[in-house]
């Protein structure tokens, strides 16, 4: 473990960071997920900055995988914000609740509430706003909840006006509202008496029993959120993302003769002549776009190449993948690292592992190894 | 003095072609930037001897007239379009016009079919066909197929004094793997053959036919009677196509009714070559036949092919077509008349039609792009070749159906029909667009009304 110096009476932070990202492989097959760049920033350093300016100093991760990458990685980024961050491994995976008992020593060692947040969760973070109100109740948690359209596909949140949680629906067949779990809450070190160490899952095994208890109440979050886990939706969580710049006026969005939207592009990249980049897209460090090319909805990463006259559209290429010329690419494709794709092919939805040479097109979503 | 037949059919025949021949009929669509049977047209005008070339279909004639004028022009030849009135089969208008082809008394002429694409070996067909001697009536071209393709075709047997010994046309079993090319050398005395046949054929069709018709002429009759005679219709029309039915007496098939008889009377002959040799049956086949006759340009008329730092060859661009020199051309495309190829746009294996656009950035491959059509910025046209199997040798086209069994499109070549219009940054894959449809989407696999 690392910078274990922490002072008494300072605001802690507990980010479940977790397994293997299967869900956005192949991208983390090269990475672990928290440093994938979402935005040109790693998911975590996203979530680690929100902390930082509501005054967290010491940002626990619960990792069990590749904790060597990211420590290396994390800590030269970190140091720069003033925090502290300390790595406490699984050696098991110990699901949402399990990882606050490993560091129940760190989360106890004053009586200041604590955060704890899913390591895949993106949004605008409140969590100045959470602190406030948290004590504002007075009791020993409180969870961030957020709208979606469609809540049957989550488990829902039900609470009195007051913001007090009477209970949890799994899928709920009938409407009964939604809010659903935004993955965030700030807890006080009492509730560590309610989770054991071993493998233990925070949303069915203690949130419902302090529910019971008239113990949690819910913050409803303002703005978008999104789960970013999965290509769909960090295509999605990227739009809302750069949505929510655009409304704030952010000087990271790029405008240029040949940028159409919201789009951001890092300044080590070089954007040929004749393109059109735009809506919604993230152009990663040293990237380079030929002449001629068309990229919308898509976040292309570190040192990749799209040739000329290429036209993409809901993709994430991999780092340093090339993209050929007069190449069409659609429907959540997803390039791993060091991809390349042949001259004038088509690929549909296809997921391509690390270090694969694609020299036929792709017609139908399909993974190739 | 020889003289040249092209039979080119009419526009109820080559439905396979469809789309494309609903604006151009079939034997004008243009292949390496010629219409097809410019090309049948060229090979003719090879010979000296060859002084008029006699185009029969049943097309009417303002749609050949054009043709016809342009083709003298430039070939200083006699060219006359002869209409059918009736369909009379591939013998059947051959003899119609026996006169207009014996006028001048030539010493043979060559009989070609308008739907194959070769480099036809005319001289040397001719040759063989005088080595054989006054009794030669016709000799065949003929090519080596696969024992699984030559079914569909014209198969025979020779001796070896290249006489044909069996014909059969399309067997329902395997019977050699020499196949008729539908090119031939025939000597006028052809003629007397088909006329024995004809007057036999007449005398049949009235004592057996027409007698069964005679009646008092009035009748009641059920509204079932019709389905009677759709019946009578469809076999009719059936038999017209495999050319079994009853027919007129003036029907003939040049096959079944000339060929096959002659075969084993060593008056007829094939000369098997091994040069270039397609049928142009599916539209499909339009890009194989143009990627062979532009090879043929490298040796016949070089100065056709367009050569360029981003011309791939081999390449034809008509004069009149405008070519960013930033797009990138080829291997194995015509680009017609009037065609404007933007900025940035990539074209291979395909056909480009009169007056089509193709915007900035596009892509087509394995198309056909059909006249005053036009592809919009970043969109793909993309088709799937249907070439004849390279790793077997001989092996021809398939043409294969439409459908496959289970009712779905067989992946081919994609066609725009004349004036369609692809929007910006879509995707046409595998799929047949008819004349003058304005897409508003991606498809794929479909056929769009």
């Amino acid at each position: 473990m690392c910078g274990t110096d922490k002072k008494l009476g300072e605001i802690r932070a507990l980010i479940l960071v977790g397994g293997y990202g299967t869900r956005l492989r192949p991208l983390t097959l090269s990475r672990p997920k928290p440093l994938v760049e979402f935005a040109n920033k790693p998911i975590l350093l996203h979530q680690i900055e929100a902390l930082v300016e509501a005054g967290v100093t010491q940002v626990i991760l619960a990792v069990s995988y590749r904790a060597e990458d990211m420590e290396k990685e994390l800590t030269e980024q970190v140091s720069k914000l003033g925090v502290s961050l300390t790595f406490s491994h699984e050696t098991e995976p110990l699901g949402t609740a399990g990882p606050l008992a490993l560091a129940k020593d760190l989360l106890s060692a004053s009586p200041e509430p604590f955060f704890v947040l899913n390591s895949d969760v993106i949004c605008d973070f409140p969590f100045k706003e959470l602190a406030r109100y948290h004590r504002s109740h007075g009791k020993e948690g409180t969870i961030v909840v957020t709208k979606v359209e469609e809540p049957s596909k989550y488990g829902v949140v039900i609470y009195k006006e007051d913001g007090q949680i009477e209970n949890f629906v799994e899928k709920p067949q009938e409407f009964i509202s939604n809010k659903i779990n935004a993955g965030m809450y700030i807890l006080n070190p009492s509730v560590l008496k309610r989770i054991e160490l071993r493998p233990m899952s925070i949303e069915k095994e203690v949130f419902p029993f302090m529910a019971k208890d008239g113990e949690l109440y819910a913050m409803d979050l303002q703005g978008f959120w999104m789960d970013v886990g999965q290509p769909k939706d960090f295509l999605t969580g990227m739009c809302l993302y750069l949505n929510s710049l655009r409304q704030k006026n952010s000087p990271l969005l790029f405008e240029g003769t040949c940028v159409v939207g919201n789009v951001i592009v890092d300044p080590s990249a070089k954007l040929g002549k004749g393109c059109r980049i735009g809506p919604n897209v993230t152009i990663g460090p040293d990237v380079v776009v030929e002449d001629g090319a068309c990229i919308k909805r898509c976040t292309i990463l570190r040192g990749a190449t799209i040739r000329q006259h290429a036209w993409l559209e809901g993709c994430i290429v991999g780092w340093r993948s090339v993209v050929g010329r007069w190449v069409r690419m659609e429907n959540c494709t997803v390039l791993g690292e060091d991809v390349i794709v042949k001259d004038e092919l088509y690929v549909n939805g296809g997921q391509v592992l690390p270090h694969k040479s694609i020299a036929l097109s792709v017609p139908e979503p399909q993974i190739i190894m | 003095m020889l003289k040249a037949v092209i039979l080119i059919g009419g526009p109820q025949k080559g439905t396979r072609f469809r789309p494309l021949s609903l604006d151009i009929p079939k034997p004008l669509f243009p292949v390496a930037g010629l219409p097809l049977i410019q090309h049948h047209i060229e090979a003719c005008v090879q010979l000296e001897e060859c002084k008029e070339i006699l185009i029969i279909g049943s097309y009417t004639v303002n749609l050949m007239q054009q043709f016809v004028s342009d083709m003298m022009k430039e070939y200083h030849v006699t060219i006359r379009y002869l209409q059918e009135f009736t369909p009379l089969g591939t013998a059947g208008g051959l003899y119609h016009f026996r006169d207009q082809i014996r006028a001048g008394d030539p010493a043979a002429f060559f009989l070609l079919n308008g739907d194959v694409c070769a480099d036809f070996p005319l001289k040397e067909l001719w040759k063989f066909h005088e080595e054989k001697g006054p009794n030669a009536v016709v000799t065949i071209m003929g090519t080596e197929a696969t024992r699984q393709q030559s079914v569909h075709y014209g198969c025979m047997a020779l001796s070896t004094d290249a006489a044909v010994t069996h014909y059969v046309e399309k067997p329902s079993t395997y019977v050699a793997t020499l196949i008729n090319c539908g090119a031939y050398v025939c000597a006028p005395t052809c003629f007397h053959i088909m006329a024995e046949l004809f007057q036999k054929k007449q005398k049949n069709y009235y004592t057996t036919y027409v007698a069964t018709l005679i009646n008092c002429g009035a009748y009641v009759c059920a509204p079932t009677c019709f389905h009677i005679m759709a019946e009578l219709f469809q076999k009719k029309q059936k038999s017209y196509y495999t050319g079994n039915g009853v027919h007129t007496p003036e029907y003939m098939s040049w096959e079944q009714d000339v060929l096959a008889p002659l075969a084993g009377t060593n008056k007829l002959f094939a000369m098997q070559v091994t040069n270039w040799w397609s049928q142009l049956k599916t539209a499909g086949s339009a890009i194989y036949a143009n990627r062979h006759y532009l090879q043929l340009y490298r040796r016949r008329a070089p100065a056709r092919l367009s050569l360029g730092p981003h011309l791939l060859p081999d390449v034809y661009i008509h004069p009149t077509a405008t070519v960013d020199e930033s797009a990138v051309i080829g291997p194995n495309v015509s680009i017609g008349a009037g065609v404007q190829v933007q900025a940035g746009v990539r074209i291979k294996e395909s056909i480009i039609l009169n007056n089509a656009t193709i915007h900035e950035h596009a892509l087509v491959m394995y198309s056909v792009v059909g006249q005053d059509a036009t592809v919009g910025p970043w969109a793909r046209v993309e088709g799937t070749p249907s070439d004849p199997d390279p790793d077997k040798p001989f092996a021809k086209m398939d043409n294969t159906p439409l459908f496959n069994a289970d009712g779905r499109l067989n992946p081919s070549i994609t066609i725009l029909g004349a004036g369609v219009s692809v929007p910006a940054e879509t995707i046409l894959l595998n799929s047949i667009v008819l004349p003058h449809k304005q897409l508003t989407r991606s498809f794929k696999h479909e056929i769009i009304l």
